[in-house]
């Protein structure tokens, strides 16, 4: 559905982005992360047809975003970092001229607004002024003019941005239901906000792709094998002697201590469980729980976009 | 041709829906109707015919400001809101969004000179009025607005706010308005090329009395295209940086 190559975009003599080559697969969604000013914004501008690339190459559907810009915005719903609302409007009077402008035909345009303040939960709000509503039904109304024309393509530019914490429940349960119908490209500077909701995530830092891959491959590539968690009942430095005495054990960290009950943790080594319950039960301690704990998906991407500040 | 529709009935239908329409609306009346009261009507006798022109002269006055305030939303507006994405994702050419914002200011301003033509009928009830005169210098205001609007739409392409739209087209109108000052000072045969390209004075002035020459068509509708011309091209030119 999208393939970029080398896409190079400067503003002045600053590179907002540097060479971002990547591609996606019709119907998947992907979360496109990255801390503020990593070059998101841009890129979506980019894909979203309203900017032009300085350099590199986009295509989109198999057209070029430079030769056929109006073949893939006839293809695109797009919502920019701020929602692009016309405050005197009635919600559903804007979304039915939004629809138009992207080639729904007079007569259907009614039911495309309906179906998509059905998908968005803003039928209630269908005759009220944009101006009047609230921060979150305003976020809804910018995703409901993205997907009102049924895109294939659906460009989110940090939809969950400004949102309390239901909403950005709801945001998410509303992305992944456009999977399958849409291909989605949405992004974020918070990682667990789309982690369970996208199907790859790129990983974009000072205006290049640091990382792409699923979240486990992530976790399983940056985690270094995944870490281990144990409960047990007994003395905490006691485990943690008979733990480090197993052989491929590294550092074992005490977490917490109380009430006799102790929470160990490892980085590392999950398929080293059985010996490790082993080597405590032989020294007397009862193990009430042995996880694979999974490695932190913020930490993951601290290490990515830190790692790269590093080099 | 349809998303220019579309685009030129939403601005439309916005100019209608906020204060801000009706508060130009209203000003421009009142300005106007005290200027043709205290001038027009007032002073010593005159025939229906000057006082007509003198009508148009005002007017024309009128029209200019006002078409500064009705064009400085134009894209500054949308650019400030972030709309501007909106049409800049949409399958609409940079030159349809320009000549939807033109034609809904168009339409607006065309709204507000008709609501003028109680003027020329007060005139009507104690003199004679041709209506010839009235058709021509009603086509003039419509012609220096259309120009003055363009010109209007251009300083909204270029500005990052309404403000600035407006202060960087009124430099614009006035610089064209002042170029018959300019005329007068220089020689031939700049003189003629100033007094020519003066938005105002000799190309305004056969309209006030009745009196319609095509070039001066042909020159309102130029610089009408020319200003808008250049307003498509700095839209196009925000797509590169």
């Amino acid at each position: 559905m999208i393939q970029v190559e080398n896409l190079t975009k400067y503003y002045g003599p600053r590179a907002a982005i540097r060479n971002l080559s990547f591609s996606i697969d019709r119907g998947q969604v992907i979360g496109f992360l990255g801390l503020n000013g990593a070059g998101k914004t841009t890129t979506l501008k980019i894909l979203g047809c309203v900017l032009l690339p300085t350099s590199g190459k986009v295509r989109i559907g198999g057209f070029d975003v430079e030769r056929d810009p109006h073949e893939i915005r006839r293809r695109i719903g797009f919502l920019p970092d701020t929602p692009p609302l016309y405050d005197e409007m009635r919600v559903g009077d804007y979304l039915a001229f939004v629809a138009q402008l992207r080639g729904v035909a007079r007569k259907n345009t009614r039911a495309f607004v309906l179906d998509a303040e059905e998908k968005t939960a803003l039928r209630e709000v269908d005759s009220e002024p944009i101006a009047a509503l609230s921060h979150g039904f305003r976020q809804r109304v910018g995703v409901a003019q993205a997907l009102v024309h049924k895109p294939e393509l659906l460009i989110l530019d940090e939809p969950t941005s400004g949102l309390d914490p239901a909403q950005i429940v709801e945001m998410r349960a509303l992305i992944r239901e456009l999977r399958g119908a849409h291909t989605v490209l949405v992004s974020s500077h918070i990682l667990s906000e789309i982690s369970q909701t996208c199907d790859r995530l790129l990983v974009i830092q000072s205006g290049e792709l640091v990382a792409q891959a699923t979240e486990a491959e992530l976790a399983q590539r940056f985690g270094g094998g995944g870490a281990v968690e144990v409960e047990l009942r007994g003395a905490g430095a006691s485990a943690q002697a008979a733990m480090e005495k197993v052989e491929g054990v590294g550092t074992v960290r005490i977490v917490r201590e109380e009430g006799g009950v102790a929470l160990l943790r490892l980085e590392g080594a999950a398929e080293l469980r059985p010996q490790i319950v082993r080597a405590l039960v032989a020294a007397g301690l009862d193990v009430l729980r042995i996880d694979k704990g999974e490695e932190r998906l913020e930490s993951i991407f601290l290490k990515l976009t830190h790692g790269k500040e590093a080099a | 041709m349809n998303a220019i529709l579309l685009i030129a009935r939403r601005e439309l239908a916005s100019y209608l829906r906020t204060m801000s329409g009706y508060v130009i609306i209203a000003a421009v009346l009142a300005v106007d109707g005290l200027l043709f009261n205290a001038f027009a009507l007032g002073g010593p006798g005159k025939r229906s015919a000057e006082v007509l022109s003198l009508f148009f002269y005002f007017s024309s006055g009128t029209t200019l400001i006002a078409s500064i305030f009705i064009s400085m939303r134009l894209l500054a507006e949308e650019r400030q809101s972030g709309t501007l994405a909106l049409l800049y994702s949409s399958p609409v050419r940079d030159v349809e969004i320009v000549a939807g914002k033109f034609l809904s200011g168009l339409a607006f301003l065309a709204l507000l000179t008709a609501l003028t033509f109680y003027m020329p009928l007060l005139i009507g009830v104690h003199g004679k009025i041709s209506f010839g005169q009235v058709f021509a210098g009603y086509l003039g205001l419509l012609l220096l607005g259309s120009a003055a609007l363009a010109i209007g739409t251009l300083g909204s392409a270029l500005a990052r706010t309404q403000v600035l739209a407006a202060i960087g087209s009124a430099c614009l109108l006035v610089s064209l308005l002042v170029t018959w000052l300019v005329a007068r000072v220089t020689e031939q045969p700049l003189s003629d090329i100033f007094s020519a390209l003066a938005l105002h004075g000799e190309h305004f002035a056969p309209f006030q009395s009745g009196v319609i020459h095509l070039r001066d068509i042909v020159y309102y509708l130029a610089v009408t295209y020319v200003a808008l011309f250049a307003a498509t091209r700095v839209i196009e030119a925000r797509r590169w940086r």
